[in-house]
C-alpha cells in the first residue's frame, strides 16, 4: 500500500508538478529580445563561425558539426578553414570538439554543454538575449551574472568586446521599453566600462554568432528551403494536370 | 453514364501527360531514399586519406595501414627485389599491367610512383582475402621460380613483389593500387591522387 | 489435373496468373468494378490520403531504421546523424515526423466525415469498429515513435504516459516497472518501444487497414446523402444507377486530392518542419536527462484532447486513476457509436436540428479541448477542460436520446447532385 501511495505521489509530481513548471517559463520573467536568424546570409554566418571558433569553441563543442560540412555549406575555402577555424583537429572530416581538458567541470562547476543544437533547443532569441545580458554581480563566484540564465556558471567571455554592464536602476520600465523593440535607450543595463566594440558593433557581433549557431543547429535548413520551392512548383503543376484530367474523365458522369 | 461528347484525344493527352509528370515525380521522390544508402559523411570522414610516414620503414620490410577499412601495404623494395620483377615476367598473367588495376599515373613497370616504395591494397583480387607476404625464396612449394611475393592462403593465388598475378591461379587480375601521393619525400598520403597529376 | 479456366477469359501471362491467383478478380472487385456513389464530396478525400500517409510512414520508417540506433546512449546521436551525415537523411526524417502529424490530421477529418454522414450505421458497423481500432493502434504507434529520438521530451513523455499504468490499484507500481523493464524509462524501455514501433504495431496497423477496406468493399461506400446506392440497380447490368467505377473516376479524383494534400504537406515539411514547436518540440533537441524535466511538458499535439480530459479529472478516494479511466473511456466510447445512434437517417443532411447542434458543438469542443490540453495548467484551463470533457461524453451518451427524438427530413430515393 505504501508503494502505491508513492506511485500516486510520483504521478502527481509528473503530471501536475512538471506542468506547473510550465508557468514559470518565459525565462524567469525576462522578456527575450526577438531575433530572427538570417538563414542563407553566408557572410554573417562566416563571421559568426569565426566568432564562435575564437570565443566559444575553447569550452563548447559542436560535436554534431563536421569542419568540412561547415566549410562546404558556408563556402569557406579549405586553407582558410584550416588556418583560421580549426584549432582542435587537423582532419577536415572531424566534428568540432573542445580544446579544453575534462577538468573543466572543476573550473565552472559543470561541463560546458555542447552547443550543436542550442538554437533549436532554446531558440535564437534566447541565445541573442543571453549573450547581451551579462552584468556585474559581486555575489557570484566569477563576479558576473546573467538575467536570462540566473546563476549561470559561464564567465562573460565577450567582456573585452562588450565591456562591462550593470543592471540599470530603472529596471522595470527599462524592460518594458526593450520588449517593445527599443534598443539601448530602454536597456535594462547600463554600460559602466567600454569594450573594444561599440554597442552597435557588439549587437552585430552577437547577431553573426547566433546566425552561425542557427546554421549549426540545422545545417540542412537552407538546402531544404530551396528544395521546397522546387517541390512546390512541381506539385502546383501536378495539381493543375490532375484537375484537368479529373474534369475530363468526369464528363462521363451525369 | 454515357460516352457522348467524349474527346478521346484530349483524354489520352491528359492521361499521358499526368502519367509522365507523375512518374517523374515518383522518380524524384525515390532519389532521396536511394541516395540515403550511399556512404554517410561519417563513413566518408572515417575513409578520409591516411597519412603515413614511411621514413622509418627498413628495406625489404612491409608496413600495413588501414584506409577505408582495408589493409594498405607499403613495401620498401630492395634493388634485389626490384630485379626479381623481371625474372618472373614469364610466369605472370598481365606482366605489363595492362588491366586498369592501378591509377593512370602509375606508369612505371614496377607499378609504383617511386620504384622503391610499392603501395598496394592488401586484398586478393579473387575473393578478397588478405594474402601473406612471402619474401623468402626459393620456395618450391609455392612456385618453381619463386622470387618472393604474396601468397593467398584462401585459394592459393600468387602475386609477385609488384602485386602482379601469376598465371594459372584463381585470382584474375593484378592487386589493386589505391590512389596515393607523396607529401615531401617520405610522407605518403593514401587515398588522394597527386595534386597535379 | 486440369485447371478450371478463370471466368475473365484472360490469356497469355495474365491468363496464366488468373488461373492460379485472383489478380484480375482483385483488380475488378476493388478498383475497376467497385462501384462507389457518384456524389462523394471533399470529405471523401481523407480515406485515400490516410492510406498515402501510411505508405509514407512505412517507407520513410524503413529507411530511418537503417540508420537509427535504438540504444539509450546512441539514439539521440543517431537521429542527429540522420539529420546531418546521412545523404538526404534530414528530408526523410522530416517526411516521417511531418507524416506523423499529418496522419492524425487526416484521420481526425476522416472520422469526422464518418460522424457527419452516419457512415457507421448498419451495415457499416464493422468498418467503423475497425477504424476505431486503427485509431487506437495509431495512438500507440505514435507514442512509441515519439519516444525514439530519446530527447528530453521523449524521455519525460514516456515517463508520464507509462506512469499512467501506475494508477491501477495494487498492481500499478509493479506493472510500470514491468513495462519499463527497469525502474525508470531506460535503454530496455527504448529498445522494446522500438520493437513495437517498427514491427508489432505497423503489422497490426496494416492488417487492420486491410480489414477496414475489405469490410468497406463488402458492403459498399456510404455517401453524403446516406442513400444505399445498391437499392437502385440497372436491371440489365446490375450496376448501381448512382454508382461509378472507382477506377478511373475516383482514382483521378483522388489524385487531385493527393496533389492538393502534398502541397500543404510539403509546405510544412520544407518550410516549417518544427510545426511551430508542435510537430518537433524544442526540448527534444536536448538529450534525455533523468534529472531535468523540461519546463514545458505537453504531449504531442494530437493527444491534446485526451490529455485535457486526463488533467480535468480530479483525483478522489486517494487515487488518480479516474483521469486515466476517463481518458480511456473517451476512446473506447467511439467503438459504440454505431449502436448509440438511433436515428432513422444516416446523413446529417436529413437529420434534425438536435443532431446538427450536437455534432457542431462536439467538433468545436474537440478543438477547444485539444488547445487547452496543450496549455499550462491553471484554474481556467482546468475549468474549461472539465466542461469540455462533460460535453465530449454528452455527445455520445445522449446520442440514443437526441438522435431518436430529433426530427428528420425525408431521404431521397437517389443521391442528389
Amino acid at each position: 500500500m505504501n508503494r502505491l501511495t508513492t506511485r500516486f505521489a510520483r504521478i502527481a509530481v509528473l503530471l501536475t508538478g512538471a506542468l506547473l513548471a510550465q508557468g514559470a517559463q518565459a525565462n524567469a520573467g525576462v522578456q527575450l529580445l526577438s531575433f530572427t536568424p538570417d538563414t542563407g546570409n553566408l557572410a554573417s554566418a562566416q563571421r559568426g563561425a569565426r566568432n564562435y571558433m575564437a570565443y566559444c569553441s575553447g569550452c563548447h563543442s559542436m560535436k554534431y558539426l563536421r569542419y568540412n560540412r561547415l566549410a562546404e555549406d558556408l563556402k569557406i575555402p579549405e586553407d582558410v578553414l584550416k588556418k583560421n577555424l580549426m584549432f582542435t583537429s587537423d582532419k577536415v572530416g572531424d566534428p568540432i570538439k573542445v580544446a579544453m581538458p575534462a577538468a573543466s567541470e572543476q573550473w565552472f562547476g559543470r561541463v560546458p554543454p555542447d552547443l550543436s543544437l542550442e538554437s533549436r533547443a532554446r531558440g535564437p532569441s534566447w541565445i541573442y538575449t543571453y549573450l547581451k545580458s551579462f552584468y556585474i554581480d559581486e555575489s557570484r563566484p566569477l563576479g558576473v551574472n546573467n538575467t536570462v540564465l540566473v546563476g549561470a556558471s559561464m564567465p562573460h567571455v565577450l567582456w573585452e568586446l562588450q565591456g562591462w554592464q550593470k543592471k540599470a536602476e530603472h529596471k522595470a520600465e527599462g524592460e518594458h521599453a526593450e520588449a517593445a523593440g527599443g534598443h539601448h535607450e530602454g536597456s535594462p543595463f547600463e554600460l559602466v566600462t567600454k569594450g573594444s566594440l561599440t554597442p552597435k558593433e557588439y549587437d552585430e557581433f552577437v547577431a553573426d554568432t547566433v546566425n552561425f549557431m542557427d546554421y549549426a543547429a540545422e545545417p540542412g535548413k537552407a538546402g531544404r528551403i530551396s528544395l521546397g520551392f522546387k517541390v512546390l512548383m512541381y506539385l502546383f503543376g501536378l495539381l493543375v494536370l490532375t484537375y484537368f484530367l479529373k474534369k475530363e474523365f468526369w464528363r462521363d458522369v451525369h | 453514364m454515357s460516352n457522348e461528347g467524349v474527346d478521346g484525344s484530349r483524354r489520352r493527352f491528359l492521361t499521358t501527360a499526368t502519367s509522365v509528370v507523375g512518374a517523374a515525380g515518383a522518380a524524384g521522390a525515390a532519389w532521396p531514399f536511394l541516395a540515403s544508402l550511399k556512404p554517410s559523411a561519417r563513413a566518408r570522414a572515417l575513409g578520409a586519406p591516411v597519412i603515413a610516414d614511411i621514413s622509418t620503414l627498413e628495406p625489404g620490410m612491409r608496413a600495413t595501414y588501414l584506409w577505408r577499412g582495408q589493409p594498405i601495404w607499403v613495401v620498401r623494395r630492395t634493388p634485389e627485389m626490384l630485379a626479381s620483377l623481371d625474372a618472373v615476367k614469364g610466369d605472370l598473367l598481365d606482366p605489363e599491367s595492362k588491366a586498369p588495376q592501378q591509377p593512370a599515373y602509375i606508369t612505371d613497370k614496377s607499378r609504383a610512383i617511386k620504384p622503391e616504395f610499392m603501395v598496394m591494397k592488401g586484398v586478393c583480387t579473387h575473393l578478397g582475402c588478405s594474402p601473406t607476404m612471402r619474401a623468402d625464396h626459393p620456395a618450391p612449394e609455392i612456385a618453381p621460380n619463386w622470387q618472393g611475393g604474396f601468397f593467398c592462403p584462401c585459394h592459393g593465388s600468387k602475386f609477385d613483389l609488384a602485386g602482379r598475378v601469376y598465371k594459372g591461379v584463381p585470382a584474375p587480375s593484378n592487386i589493386v593500387i589505391p590512389p596515393h601521393r607523396y607529401d615531401g619525400d617520405t610522407v605518403l598520403v593514401i587515398g588522394e591522387d597527386p595534386k597535379t597529376a | 489435373m486440369a485447371i478450371t479456366p478463370n471466368p475473365y477469359k484472360t490469356t497469355g501471362t495474365l491468363g496464366w496468373i488468373d488461373d492460379r491467383f485472383p489478380l484480375t478478380k482483385m483488380w475488378k472487385d476493388h478498383l475497376a468494378e467497385y462501384y462507389a456513389p457518384k456524389n462523394f464530396n471533399f470529405w471523401y478525400f481523407f480515406g485515400s490520403l490516410a492510406l498515402l500517409v501510411l505508405v509514407n510512414q512505412l517507407l520513410t520508417g524503413i529507411f530511418l531504421t537503417m540508420h537509427y540506433k535504438p540504444a539509450a546512449d546512441m539514439a539521440f546521436d543517431s537521429v542527429e546523424y540522420i539529420m546531418r551525415d546521412v545523404p538526404w537523411g534530414n528530408v526523410i526524417r522530416y517526411m516521417h515526423s511531418t507524416g506523423a502529424s499529418a496522419f492524425f490530421v487526416v484521420v481526425f477529418l476522416h472520422m469526422f466525415r464518418g460522424l457527419l454522414y452516419g457512415s457507421y450505421q448498419k451495415p457499416r458497423e464493422l468498418i467503423w469498429v475497425f477504424g476505431a481500432l486503427i485509431f487506437l493502434v495509431l495512438m500507440a504507434e505514435a507514442f512509441c515513435g515519439y519516444v525514439l529520438p530519446w530527447g528530453n521530451m521523449s524521455y519525460w513523455g514516456a515517463s508520464v504516459i507509462i506512469n499512467l499504468f501506475g494508477t491501477i490499484p495494487f498492481i500499478g507500481a509493479d506493472l510500470v516497472t514491468w513495462i519499463q523493464g527497469d525502474f525508470v524509462p531506460s535503454d530496455a524501455t527504448l529498445n522494446r518501444l522500438f520493437s513495437l514501433h517498427v514491427i508489432a504495431l505497423p503489422f497490426v496497423l496494416v492488417g487492420l487497414v486491410a480489414a477496414h477496406i475489405l469490410a468497406l468493399h463488402e458492403v459498399g461506400s456510404n455517401n453524403p446523402d446516406g442513400v444505399e446506392i445498391k437499392k437502385n440497380k440497372d436491371p440489365k447490368t446490375g450496376i448501381p444507377l448512382d454508382g461509378i467505377a472507382f477506377h478511373p473516376y475516383y482514382t483521378v479524383k483522388d489524385m487531385v486530392g493527393v496533389a492538393g494534400f502534398l502541397i500543404i504537406f510539403c509546405g510544412v515539411l520544407f518550410f516549417a518542419p518544427d510545426g511551430g514547436g508542435y510537430f518537433l518540440e524544442a526540448p527534444n533537441f536536448t538529450p534525455a536527462s533523468q534529472t531535468n524535466t523540461p519546463e514545458h511538458i505537453t504531449p504531442a499535439w494530437y493527444f491534446g484532447t485526451y490529455y485535457a480530459m486526463l488533467r480535468a479529472t480530479p483525483s478522489f478516494a486517494g487515487t488518480q486513476i479516474w483521469g486515466v479511466l476517463v481518458m480511456g473511456a473517451a476512446v473506447v466510447i467511439l467503438f459504440f457509436v454505431p449502436w448509440l445512434d438511433k436515428s432513422k437517417v444516416k446523413s446529417i443532411r436529413y437529420k434534425g436540428p438536435l443532431s446538427k447542434a450536437a455534432l457542431t458543438v462536439f467538433a468545436i469542443n474537440f478543438v477547444i479541448l485539444n488547445y487547452y490540453g496543450l496549455q499550462p495548467p491553471s484554474g481556467t484551463v482546468t475549468l474549461i477542460s472539465q466542461v469540455g470533457t462533460v460535453l465530449y461524453f454528452a455527445f455520445f451518451l445522449l446520442m440514443p436520446w437526441y438522435s431518436k427524438i430529433d426530427k428528420t427530413k425525408p431521404v431521397p430515393e437517389r443521391v442528389t447532385a
